[in-house]
């Protein structure tokens, strides 16, 4: 005896076998980001600080890459729709679309987590605090200092380029646009030059910097973890369309809505994502 | 999940043939461009004051959710699926929403200033130790 | 349904026709996709760490008898392996919080609910259902193998530099953060790959019994044994992935440093200084977390327990279960509840009055579904001619073992009553009554029951029935006398046996205030008991494997005159199970029909007109 519907739906349910598993393995996923919203509420309604709204990531980046999965969203239900009517021509191109938006939105999203590990927080002895940059020993920008580091590394003192707006801070009124292109305009920035005697605390923007920043990268990282994966599985059935389209085609199509309704769930969760963590 | 031997058509997946995708294309492209604009919407109403914090997420949140219920109606075709599956999604919806729900209420029903505190106040020397 | 097989597209065919043709021997019995293997796979794996895990808690068991000497035979070598930790042969503190942590973790997930879910589910459900294998039988390899991966890396963790986890199964924050040992990095590392095991097991359970009943085969003719898997699967699907969220929270706060879990104000290990983290988390949502899974986890623990006994007690009262639907809407009805009682492992925690008052009433609601299935099995022996064989005996000893178990669980379900036994021995008695005397002798009970299905040969009688006795007598004498150090109030986590409670004569007052001398007295008999439980044990193990080759052939594929598919099988049952598609025409249990020739008929046995 040979498995049963794995590619014909059985009566009584109207389902094929994969379908089943894709949406049971998506509910299970439900459950593991609704427990990291749920962790998210916790922690801000908890918060000792939590960045004001707008002020801290990149929106215009943020909305770009939206911008990005949702065409993604389009083009992966149009791969399908193209094998529905049995054009392997168009279905090759919507999914390199598709695998090509992956690789935007992974690309930009690195980008912007490069620019959060080199920016920095720092508290100083006497109960002031600022953020910026920082310069070690010559080092321009350096990732994930810490005071233990300095001290550790038997550095002694630091330059450190004051933001003019402090990072995090409510914007000024009329500042829309977010606090990392109103950090970069034209005033003087401030440096200043640290003993590592005086400071009580340093941090990037890295996951330790506060629970705002841990349940950012965690999110965003555990989101983007599926988007790797899902384009892995995406360019695994494009690079393999032609042959398996031609022998099984239906088979195929129904891979192509299974890895579909994936994409389709990422997509979902970054629609959550992108306002609680870059808008509110 | 019922275990009736209704016959249906076999080998339709969504209850529609293949003549009918090339109509539902028109509202795949539909449906981008509400989520677009959508997100246009968001960014911009996070701009706006709508007189208290709490009314920006709650706005904020609401046209996520009917962005995310686009997506789920007719991307991954929630609109037309089948009785198995909007069971047990169903269930879990239930069962995310009660994890949220009796979480964060539990964190709300902490007693910090319980009626029996406030009615026998401990005693000076218990105070000390009682605050740390 | 005919038709659809033969109109079946040839590609299925095509895909499983090199499987057909000599596998060879890494493909047959290690990297093996079919359900049947995998399931013995993890049979095997699964009593290896039951063993291992029962090794660590008769060890520990010495240090509570006799606190501070050296243990006798196995000491040196502890000391050779683990070196610092167990000086001299004694066992530390530090290693006795490992060896805890480490029971309480191998048993639940490593022992128990791959033995009661993935071996017994992957082996008999497909089987009970008439299916070919599991929907997706490569996820189903796929999720042996981050399962033995897990255990590997659990397993590992005693050999790092400060040995296993020691922050208990429950692993709180901050404890299970600032505690410095690497065991508790892999401890994480381990628990996501266990996740990920069985939310892999979880999809395959559900999408086969949902998927690839045999014709026939209705929701209401199921075997009660698959309803459980049905809903076990569920609860493992739903609520394991906020552990795995949790899990990834801790372990990012354990190696970036994060503050999930972690307080402001949280002072180094020492007390000498603040820690150096951000802060702002909290310690609760560790918990809240933790058990949304812990809770349901009990009933994955119990459900299929009580599937095996339904099956062994129908075959050897030789009548029909007595109340099936009852059954199946009190299953569903626990699996649905199971989600919403967690918090009562909380309440002293300072939780308000009114989620008290909400989570006390959901976990009295839950017992009422429970005791259904109790009574309705118990009610299922009235008026049958019982076999006593020893599937049977264990199966019969479960229904009161677990009675007390289930029982003395609702003064913890209380909140009053719970603040005076939380942490106490109390609790260990009452959940391992649940789970020792009940689950595993339910397991037990599945071994002796399908080992004949598994290996073509029974199981030798009298060695069972050794077995049976000498494990009834030691596991009562291991647990009872802990309900009574639990309600004088000896707390279950003290190395030194409770004696840093011992009672002192209250100069105001004249009476005791701590633990009585006799309560800590009964560790000694406890322990006694529980090392008599570890010889018990072993004419099972003797008898496991030399039953494989000079066990008692089984006369014909039914030796024990069932009604399930899984005994309409050639023996042991070929790649693919069925050698023709079967059709069911009759519900599960129809035993002793009035009028009929035999006294069952098979599933797939046709009406005779």
């Amino acid at each position: 005896m040979d498995i049963p519907y794995t590619t014909t739906p059985r009566e009584d349910t109207g389902l094929y076998n994969a379908k089943v598993g894709i949406w049971l393995f998506l509910a299970s996923e439900v459950m593991l980001f609704g427990a990291l919203f749920s962790s998210y509420i916790l922690l801000r309604v908890g918060a000792d600080w939590w960045p004001a709204p707008r002020s801290i990531l990149n929106i215009p980046i943020g909305t770009f890459n939206t911008a990005v999965l949702i065409i993604s969203s389009v083009t992966v239900v149009l791969a399908w729709a193209s094998l529905k009517m049995n054009q392997l021509s168009k279905f090759k191109l919507y999914q390199g679309i598709t695998i090509l938006c992956a690789l935007i939105f992974v690309g930009v999203k690195s980008v912007e987590y490069t620019e959060k590990w080199k920016h920095y927080e720092i508290w100083l002895n006497d109960g002031s605090n600022y953020s910026g940059h920082i310069d070690v020993n010559g080092k321009h920008n350096p990732f994930f200092y810490t005071h233990n580091k300095l001290v550790s590394e038997g550095v002694t003192e630091i330059t450190f380029t004051k933001d003019p707006h402090k990072y995090g801070d409510p914007l000024p009124e009329k500042a829309a646009g977010g606090g990392e292109a109103h950090a970069a305009e034209a005033h003087a920035h401030e440096s200043m030059v640290i003993k590592t005697e005086d400071i009580k605390r340093l941090s990037a923007f890295v996951p330790a910097h506060s629970t705002y920043f841990a349940i950012y990268f965690t999110m965003t990282g555990l989101h983007a973890l599926h988007v790797i994966g899902g384009a892995l599985v995406m360019f695994y059935l494009w690079i393999t369309a032609g042959s398996w389209f031609r022998s099984r085609p239906e088979q195929f199509t129904n891979r192509i809505e299974v890895s579909g309704l994936f994409w389709h769930f990422v997509d979902l969760v970054w629609i959550f994502l992108f306002p609680i963590l870059y808008l509110m | 999940m019922s275990h009736d031997h209704s016959p249906k058509t076999a080998g339709s997946h969504d209850g529609h043939g293949d003549h009918d995708v090339s109509k539902h294309i028109r509202t795949y492209l539909l449906i981008g461009g509400f989520l677009l604009i959508g997100t246009a919407i968001t960014v911009w109403a996070a701009t706006i004051d709508f007189g208290s914090h709490n009314l920006n997420i709650g706005i904020g949140l609401l046209i996520a959710t009917v962005k995310a219920s686009l997506v789920a109606l007719f991307f991954m075709h929630l609109i037309s699926e089948k009785t198995a599956i909007y069971m047990f999604l169903g269930a879990t919806v239930f069962f995310v929403t009660g994890l949220m729900v009796l979480t964060l209420f539990s964190f709300s029903d902490l007693p910090k200033d319980s009626e029996f505190l406030r009615l026998n106040p401990p005693a000076p020397a218990a105070q000390t130790e009682a605050s740390h | 349904m005919a038709a659809t097989t033969t109109a079946k597209t040839h590609e299925a065919h095509e895909a499983h026709h090199h499987e057909h043709h000599d596998p060879g021997f890494w493909r047959s019995y290690v990297f093996s996709s079919d359900h049947k293997v995998i399931g013995i796979q993890y049979g095997i794996t699964s009593l290896a760490f039951l063993f291992f895990g029962f090794i660590l808690i008769a060890l520990m068991r010495w240090q509570l008898a006799y606190p501070g000497k050296a243990i006798p035979f196995v000491g040196g070598l502890l000391e050779a392996v683990l070196g610092e930790v167990a000086a001299g042969g004694v066992m530390s503190g530090n290693l006795y919080n490992s060896f805890g942590a480490m029971h309480g973790t191998i048993m639940v997930f490593l022992a128990i609910v791959p033995l009661a879910f993935a071996a017994f589910g992957n082996y008999v459900v497909p089987l009970q259902i008439g299916a070919p294998d599991m929907c997706f039988p490569r996820i189903n390899m796929a999720s042996y193998q981050c399962f033995f991966l897990g255990g590997v890396v659990m397993f590992a963790s005693f050999f790092v530099p400060g040995g296993a986890a020691q922050a208990g199964w429950t692993s709180y924050s901050p404890l299970a953060t600032t505690i410095p040992t690497d065991g508790q990095t892999y401890w994480l590392i381990g628990m996501v790959l266990l996740i990920t095991s069985s939310l892999l097991g979880a999809v395959n359970f559900i999408a086969t019994i949902i998927q690839l009943r045999a014709p026939g085969m209705t929701w209401m003719r199921l075997p009660w044994f698959v309803w459980t898997q049905f809903v076990t699967a569920f609860i493992l699907l739903l609520a394991f992935p906020p552990l795995e969220a949790a899990g990834l929270m801790q372990l990012v706060d354990k190696v970036l440093g994060t503050s999930f879990f972690l307080p402001t104000g949280l002072m180094t290990a020492g007390g000498a200084a603040l820690a150096d983290v951000s802060g702002g988390g909290s310690p609760l949502l560790w918990q809240h977390l933790f058990w949304f899974l812990g809770h349901p986890e009990v009933y994955v623990l119990i459900l299929p327990a009580m599937g095996i006994v339904a099956e062994v007690i129908a075959n050897n009262t030789r009548k029909p279960i007595w109340g099936y639907r009852s059954l199946v809407y009190s299953v569903l009805a626990v699996g649905f509840i199971s989600f919403i009682v967690w918090a009562h492992h909380m309440y002293l925690t300072g939780m308000g009055t009114k989620i008290s008052t909400f989570f006390q009433t959901t976990t009295m609601i839950i017992s009422i579904p429970s005791v259904i299935i109790l009574t309705c099995l118990f009610i299922s022996l009235w008026g049958g001619s019982i076999r006593f064989n020893t599937p049977m005996l264990f199966a019969l000893s479960f229904l009161p073992m677990f009675g007390i178990g289930g029982l003395t669980g609702l003064p913890l379900g209380f909140n009053f009553s719970d603040l005076l036994l939380h942490d106490t021995y109390y609790v260990i008695a009452h959940f391992h009554y649940v789970v020792a005397p009940g689950t595993i002798f339910a397991l037990f009970a599945g071994v002796y029951f399908w080992y004949p299905k598994i290996t073509g040969r029974k199981m030798n009688e009298t060695l069972g029935q050794i077995h049976f006795w000498l494990s009834l007598i030691c596991m009562n004498l291991v647990f009872y006398p802990m309900f009574k150090q639990g309600v004088s109030g000896m707390n279950r986590r003290m190395a030194d046996g409770g004696a840093t409670y011992l009672g002192v004569d209250d100069v105001g007052s004249g009476e005791l205030v701590g633990t009585p001398q006799a309560m800590i007295d009964l560790n000694v008999n406890i322990s006694h008991a529980a090392w008599a439980l570890g010889l018990a044990q072993l004419p099972f193990i003797f008898n496991f494997f030399w039953s494989m080759f000079a066990g008692r052939r089984v006369e014909n594929d039914n030796p024990w005159q069932a009604t399930t598919l899984e005994w309409q099988t050639p023996t042991p049952p070929p790649h693919g199970n069925f050698d023709k598609e079967p059709v069911v025409y009759r519900g599960p249990y129809e035993y002793s029909v009035p009028g009929a020739k035999a006294d069952f008929i098979p599933q797939n046995q046709p009406d005779p007109a």
